[in-house]
């Protein structure tokens, strides 16, 4: 069992522990601190094989051939792993442990330690083994033919908001993914960019309408985009292709040094004419937006690929103008893209000590105020793509102070009073499972269950939709639920939200109904629906089921002391044996001088 | 593998016990019963001392350590005390058996002697003692770990099954040697079986330092071998003979006729 510190937590180290026959499992001490050279356990090319350049589309930029997204990956998550990879933060545990080692484990002068030693064992039972396929395959002959079948694993889904960003990320580990740069970023500036827009948009219409989306899954090869691409092409989806002018996604913004972004577009499209046309116009008038906001844009010198985005998928489906929007111009800023490191401070989203929670989040950090800055340059960049004025540009401008709420609920703590009252009654009680202390997971988890519980971020954003976009009704709480009695309410053009409402001076809330056009839809991979389990087209990931996990540690003696408690148990027994059957066949003999007749039985 | 070590303490615990009821009890059903039922007295008495101990641990001070021992220490000798009176209760009922059992049968003599109803009840109390010492020691040492993340001796085990042993057996001669101490009205003798067995136990106390309790209590088993030998009617002479192996020759020449 190995317990190593996050200083040897790197491809080569690992994959020693790998093809090593004596490693059994192994516990990394997560530090607090981030490791100064980076750490990215994703590939050096995300989702290479799902993205759109492939050996019929723009080959000279497939593989990452012309840029390198993620240098410093070292593609540990996509290692298969025969042992469990436990991650230990907290400090006990840790302390613990390394007495438990000092004490017992260590070599005095070059000899090896004397028994007994200290030992750990990792439970970590997976139902599921080999590949999707043999996965599927055994679940569902055990639905076919069994009485109480056991599902051996999930696929991946969640249910997404619809806007183009993504929301979600991963780690080497389970559930510990605070994805800060890689969708935080994103997810805070196109929140505020939404509400920046909202009142100019219902005051002054621009010609087409703006259709936000968040995507959900975008972590294991595009489930959520490539569900919406699927669905629109078998027209099942509100819109079709068709119906779809341009796309701007917001790929990751949080790190944008010396405030320059980049806007990144796919070349082989451009090569169309039209689409050509469309995607220079929408540079020009993205790059005028940012000269009046003092923020340079700037498309990247050399004619390189998309960066891995959303994008790409409905590139896959059909040539469509659009742009990724980063703070990156090749190689990600984001030297800790998909790890536990991705958090607030990598994205310098750190307040000055003293602070109360709430004070934190009204705090306006640089980050917030440069996140800000890149939210207004997407609004109003909306608005104009969308055909509207220039004149209504100068009101459309996002606030610091939201960024600075929403960065603080998604990056250090999501119970905040913000939070709860956008969120209904039900979460905002003192054990709801969804707004424990800390800051959100971004790991998108499995979902046996159909009908179950959404996932917590999928769910903030959808209120955070709500509480920006939406308007107040005075429905009651029964009407709320279901307003299709009502005459004056739309179920099918609105979503009704029964939330909790700030708190007033007495602690008590007063809740009310919201209804805002937000819709939540199922991130399912199309490989799923179509029984394609091998499908090389779409997200086949699916995530193994489980029994707790836990972990212990104790000491193991030597096997001499054991092999001798043996030895020295029978040896007691034989001679009792013996000496018994020689004292009971001597009974008369041993016990004669008995006062009682010797006609007893013996 | 701690398996070996689970059985190596099961047969170090249990083995004399275990080879005295095959050769010497197991053929006489009468004296199945006895042992039995010996061991359930000694389980009332258990049951009993338990009750006191529990009802005194909830109205104490959970927090203050010494009155936890002090306490301790109280259930300890309650306990030797309520056993040696259970002891002494089982052979009052069993005189009173043996009265009744010798007026119905038809034979005119005890179909079972009081000696060898001390030794069985004797062990009986030693069976289901050495069974409560011992048996939730022996399942913790099947898991996969030891003892001593803690500081602890490793050899909690082995010292654990070692005295069993000697308390399984110390039991049955205390058995031969009180009810022998009833019949023949010796008070004193009486006396020191109480006090021996008190010693024994508060002997415990001095673990974790095995050697100060092992050691004495071996020696206390000894002197009580060789006093129960003595009265169930073993002499020195006998066992001189027995070890030379002239014993036909002995039997001959006492043999009476029946």
């Amino acid at each position: 069992m190995v317990v190593m510190e996050t200083a040897f937590f790197n491809r080569s180290v690992m994959l020693r522990m790998k093809n090593s026959s004596r490693v059994a499992g192994v516990a990394v001490i997560v530090s607090k601190t981030e490791p100064a050279d980076g750490f990215s356990p994703h590939t050096t090319c995300p989702n290479q094989n799902t993205g759109v350049y492939s050996a019929s589309y723009g080959p000279s930029y497939a593989d990452c051939n012309v840029t390198l997204w993620n240098p410093l990956g070292n593609g540990l998550s996509y290692e298969d792993f025969g042992f469990p990879v436990f991650a230990l933060k907290d400090e006990n545990q840790t302390e613990v442990i390394r007495k438990c080692y000092e004490d017992h484990n260590m070599h005095v002068n070059g000899s090896a330690p004397l028994y007994p030693l200290c030992a750990m064992q990792l439970f970590s039972h997976m139902h599921a083994v080999t590949d999707t396929v043999t996965c599927m395959r055994r679940t569902d002959l055990q639905n076919r033919f069994s009485v109480n079948p056991e599902v051996l694993c999930d696929p991946l889904n969640e249910t997404f908001v619809v806007a183009a960003t993504r929301l979600d990320g991963r780690s080497f580990f389970w559930e510990k993914a605070p994805a800060g740069e890689a969708a935080v970023s994103g997810i805070v500036t196109l929140l505020a960019a939404i509400k920046a827009l909202f009142p100019v948009t219902r005051e002054t219409p621009p010609t087409r309408r703006i259709f936000f989306t968040f995507f959900q899954g975008e972590a294991f090869d595009y489930i959520g985009s490539s569900k919406m691409v699927f669905d629109m092409q078998r027209n099942e989806f509100v819109m079709d292709l068709d119906n779809v002018h341009s796309i701007l996604e917001i790929g990751q913004v949080g790190l944008g040094s010396g405030g320059k972004m980049w806007m990144h577009s796919d070349p082989v499209s451009r090569g169309n004419s039209s689409v050509g046309e469309e995607v220079s116009a929408l540079v020009e008038k993205m790059k005028s937006v940012g000269t009046d906001l003092n923020l340079p844009m700037s498309e990247p010198e050399v004619s390189q690929a998309l960066p891995p985005s959303s994008f790409q998928r409905f590139l896959r489906a059909k040539q469509i103008p659009g742009l990724v929007l980063t703070d990156h111009q090749s190689a990600f800023n984001n030297r800790y893209y998909e790890s536990v490191y991705d958090n607030a401070v990598n994205l310098n989203v750190t307040y000055p000590s003293g602070l109360s929670p709430d004070e934190q989040m009204h705090y306006e950090t640089d980050t917030a105020k440069s996140l800000a800055k890149v939210a207004t340059l997407v609004a109003r960049s909306l608005y104009l793509q969308a055909g509207g004025q220039k004149t209504e540009l100068q009101n459309i401008t996002a606030d610091p102070k939201t960024v600075a709420q929403l960065l603080y609920g998604f990056l250090v703590q999501k119970n905040n009073s913000w939070f709860r009252s956008v969120l209904p009654p039900e979460v905002t009680k003192k054990d709801s499972s969804l707004l424990g202390s800390g800051p959100p997971q971004f790991y998108i988890g499995l979902g046996p269950r159909v009908h179950g519980p959404v996932h917590s971020v999928t769910r903030f954003v959808q209120y955070i939709l709500a509480n920006l976009t939406g308007t107040v009704t005075n429905l009651t709480e029964k009407q709320c639920q279901n307003p299709s009695d009502i005459i004056t309410e739309n179920k099918d053009l609105y979503s009704y939200f029964w939330v909790s409402g700030p708190t007033s001076i007495n602690n008590t809330r007063d809740p009310f109904c919201v209804r805002a056009s937000v819709r939540l839809s199922k991130a399912i991979s199309p490989a799923f629906e179509l029984l394609e389990y091998g499908s090389r087209d779409y997200s086949t990931w699916t995530e193994s089921r489980w029994k707790t996990i836990r972990a212990r540690i104790f000491l193991v003696a030597s096997r001499q002391l054991e092999m001798l408690t043996l030895g020295v148990g029978v040896a007691v027994l034989l001679l009792s044996l013996l000496m018994t059957y020689f004292i009971s066949s001597k009974a008369e003999l041993l016990f004669s001088a008995a006062r009682e007749a010797p006609a007893t039985t013996y | 593998m701690t398996v070996a070590v689970f059985f190596g303490c099961t047969f170090i615990a249990f083995g004399p016990a275990v080879s005295l009821f095959l050769f010497t009890i197991a053929r006489d059903p009468l004296r199945v019963i006895f042992l039995i039922a010996g061991a359930f007295f000694w389980l009332v008495s258990l049951l009993l001392s338990s009750l006191v101990w529990f009802i005194t641990v909830q109205i104490s001070n959970k927090n203050s350590a010494t009155q936890q021992r002090g306490l301790l220490i109280f259930g300890v000798v309650l306990s030797v005390l309520l056993q040696e009176a259970f002891r002494f209760g089982y052979y009052k009922l069993l005189k009173k058996a043996n009265e009744g059992l010798l007026s119905l049968s038809q034979e005119d003599t005890m179909p079972i002697s009081m000696r060898q109803l001390a030794y069985v009840s004797g062990l009986g109390f030693g069976f289901m003692s050495g069974a409560f010492s011992v048996v939730n020691i022996l399942s913790d040492s099947l898991g996969p770990g030891t003892v001593g993340i803690h500081g602890d001796s490793q050899h909690y085990f082995i010292s654990s099954a070692f005295m069993t042993l000697a308390i399984i057996l110390l039991h049955m001669f205390w058995g031969v040697v009180f009810f022998d101490a009833c019949e023949r009205q010796r008070w004193g003798a009486l006396g020191a079986v109480v006090v021996t067995h008190l010693l024994v136990s508060c002997l415990t106390f001095v673990n974790p330092h095995y050697q100060g309790s092992l050691i004495p209590t071996y020696i206390v088993l000894s002197v009580m071998a060789v006093w129960a030998y003595s009265c169930a009617g073993g002499s020195l002479r006998n066992l001189k003979l027995c070890l030379t192996c002239k014993d036909k020759d002995f039997l001959l020449a006492n043999h009476r006729p029946r």
